[in-house]
């Protein structure tokens, strides 16, 4: 790290607020601890909490500061366009979940999503999905952390191991004490920090470059153009600045990708499993979906504004690389204060991220790996205390890769952008496994299989330089639509030739089998139309399209 | 979708599901305290910082008072939570909402 040039000027009180923030966070860890009794209570927040508290969860556990940093420097990057990553890939995909798939997940009353797959096809199904699963959740969180730290460094000089332990003790404190309720109170917690931080920035962002429509002016003037305030223009070629056409954004993001990602990732249907009944768990997702309409507004516009007001953001390193669009703006635009407001966000947005993953891990490693294979039939308690340790291991490696990818920090970019091309697979085995009874259990894991191989192949093809791509995203698109298709295809093969599951065996499980009640723990209510998930679904896939009206 | 009976029934979900009589949950604390109290404190600290702003300090910001407006903002927001818990305490629940077993 050269120079310190990112280094802000944080004043007493700005550390009184990011202290304030961290007794708060440990706070409602310890006070969550009371509530928990069994590992249900544990791992699923014993099924208790309202629509409202896991939707904002649900929202925030995907708002982790690589989302927030990187939707930035892809707004400064790629401009306007970067709003496919909400409206198309995303917004739809979290309506469907909340719409078709929750019933299955929540109604067979599944503890994870690779026991879904254990109770549709096999055991040997499940332990793939669990084991890759729990591996990509460590590497993730290792991710996160490092850049934290990286963060940290970089704006307040700590040392990189400093921010790295302290941010890995304090996610570890609350979630081993309050589980996941602990780590849901503090998602909904950290959302409203992580606004409260990006909010100000936005505004006064807006402020000097003289409004939307300055903004729109001045974007026009530099080297992205005039095409940086396009969405959907010249997407019928690759000339844009994403570099990708139209069949490519609406079929591999808006589709593979997005589905593959938001309807599968166990550390994002967690949230929605510890609702309290059926139309909770439906409405999570889509309560979710609506704070996911408006974030574009608060990290792409800074993104374009750093891009106007910073003179030579783009560089390959240093302080002005892309990545660096928000912390830019924070020391040229806040005074302290608002400062501390905005550097407490930036770390709630790297916490809410990492307790995501660890959280996720600790239930698959309790309940899928552990209880499944290796200790069966032991009490409760017992699990429960497997899940705390669970959860410290799972830190501590995470600590552990946070500092190889100090050392490769290229290659776990890498890895991550493999693991969400791993989804594709999975989401096709999924889809058709909740909507054709016929498919077989054997057909469910060559799916899962094939598929993920066809991606891994591809992506390591791709990256030996055997096959050509415009771009990492194109690759990603063609992973993702390949895998889908060879999961499919390998599904509709296998299936005839070998023996179906029983009826008996599906029933909850599969679309039309019958077993799936979405009416029968309703609260008095939750029957009023505003509560309906299906007309909720509908509105926010609604504004979604209206919203790409003005940014055509 | 038709209604009728249970879900495919395992025996490790079911254990679980028996567990669930000892559950714990409703001893949760309700997170809009918190959150109405961690933003009151933020509201009245940021306020506080905005009335003293130095010259300087507002230039930084292109000539907004953001600590005045952001403190009021986190303010009213923090007493909105609070509000919103007196006036709608969380539900009890429901006597025969979680039967054990079902």
């Amino acid at each position: 790290m050269d120079g310190g040039g990112l280094r802000l000027n944080m004043n007493g009180l700005d550390y009184l607020i990011l202290a304030l923030y961290f007794v708060t966070v440990l706070g409602v860890g310890f006070a969550a601890r009371r509530a928990i009794r069994t590992s249900v209570d544990f791992f699923l927040s014993g099924r208790s909490l309202p629509a409202w508290v896991t939707g904002l969860a649900f929202v925030s556990a995907n708002l982790g500061a690589l989302e927030i940093i990187g939707m930035a420097a892809n707004g400064a990057q790629y401009g306007v366009m970067t709003v496919h990553y909400y409206w198309i890939g995303a917004v739809p995909a979290m309506v469907f979940l909340g719409i078709v798939m929750m019933p299955f997940y929540y109604g067979s009353k599944v503890r994870s999503v690779p026991e879904y797959l254990r109770l549709r096809f096999n055991r040997p199904t499940h332990l793939l999905n669990a084991l890759s699963f729990a591996v990509a959740q460590v590497l993730i969180a290792g991710v996160n952390l490092y850049a934290l730290a990286l963060v940290m460094q970089a704006l307040l000089g700590w040392p990189l191991w400093t921010a790295i332990v302290v941010g890995a003790a304090i996610v570890l404190a609350y979630i081993t004490i309050g589980g996941l309720s602990g780590a849901i109170y503090n998602e909904v917690l950290q959302f409203f920090v992580i606004l409260a931080g990006l909010i100000p920035v936005t505004v006064i962002g807006l402020v000097k470059v003289g409004g939307w429509n300055g903004l729109m002016d001045a974007v026009g003037d530099t080297k992205l153009g005039e095409a940086g305030l396009h969405a959907w223009q010249d997407t019928g070629s690759t000339a844009n600045p994403l570099g990708a056409h139209w069949i490519g954004i609406v079929f591999g993001l808006g589709f593979v990708l997005s589905f593959g990602y938001w309807t599968t990732n166990f550390a994002e249907v967690q949230r929605a499993l510890s609702a309290k009944n059926m139309s909770a768990a439906r409405r999570t997702p889509i309560i979710a979906a609506y704070p996911k309409l408006f974030i574009p507004l608060v990290t792409v516009i800074p993104g374009l504004v750093a891009l106007v007001t910073v003179k030579g953001l783009g560089a390959e390193s240093g302080d002005l690389q892309y990545n660096n669009a928000i912390p830019l703006l924070m020391r040229d635009l806040l005074p302290n204060g608002v400062l501390g407001v905005a550097v407490t966000g930036l770390l709630a947005s790297f916490m809410a991220g990492m307790a995501a993953n660890v959280s996720g891990f600790n239930t698959v490693f309790t309940y899928d790996i552990w209880q499944a294979y290796i200790r069966r039939d032991r009490s409760d308690e017992y699990y429960l205390r497997v899940g705390r340790w669970a959860t410290v291991a799972a830190v501590v490696i995470g600590i552990g890769t946070a500092f190889i990818a100090a050392g490769f920090s290229n290659i776990m970019n890498y890895i991550q952008a493999l693991f969400s091309v791993f989804n594709a697979p999975l989401f096709a085995t999924f889809i058709i496994g909740m909507f054709w009874k016929r498919m077989s259990a054997l057909a469910g894991f060559w799916s899962l299989l094939l598929g993920t191989l066809v991606s891994l192949s591809l992506y390591l093809l791709y990256k030996g330089g055997v096959v050509d791509f415009n771009s990492d995203l194109e690759e990603s698109f063609w992973g993702a639509g390949l895998a889908f298709v060879t999961a499919v295809v390998v599904a509709a093969i296998i299936t005839p030739l070998t023996s179906p599951k029983r009826d008996e065996e599906l029933r909850g499980l599969v679309y039309g089998m019958g077993g799936v009640d979405l009416k029968g723990d309703v609260l008095a209510g939750d029957a009023v139309w505003y509560r309906s998930p299906v007309l909720l679904g509908l509105i926010a896939v609604a504004l979604a399209a209206l919203f790409y009206i003005p940014v055509f | 979708m038709s209604n009728d009976g249970q879900p495919a029934q395992d025996p490790l979900i079911d254990e679980a599901q028996a567990e669930q009589r000892r559950s714990a949950a409703a001893r949760l604390f309700d997170i809009r305290r918190v959150i109405g109290g961690l933003f009151v404190a933020y509201g009245i600290i940021v306020t506080l910082i905005g009335i003293f702003d130095s010259r300087a300090e507002i230039d930084k910001a292109e000539g907004v008072r953001i600590n005045l407006w952001a403190g009021l903002a986190m303010l009213a927001f923090g007493l909105l939570m609070l509000l919103w818990q007196w006036l709608r305490p969380a539900e009890p629940p429901a006597p025969n909402e979680k039967q054990p077993g079902s």
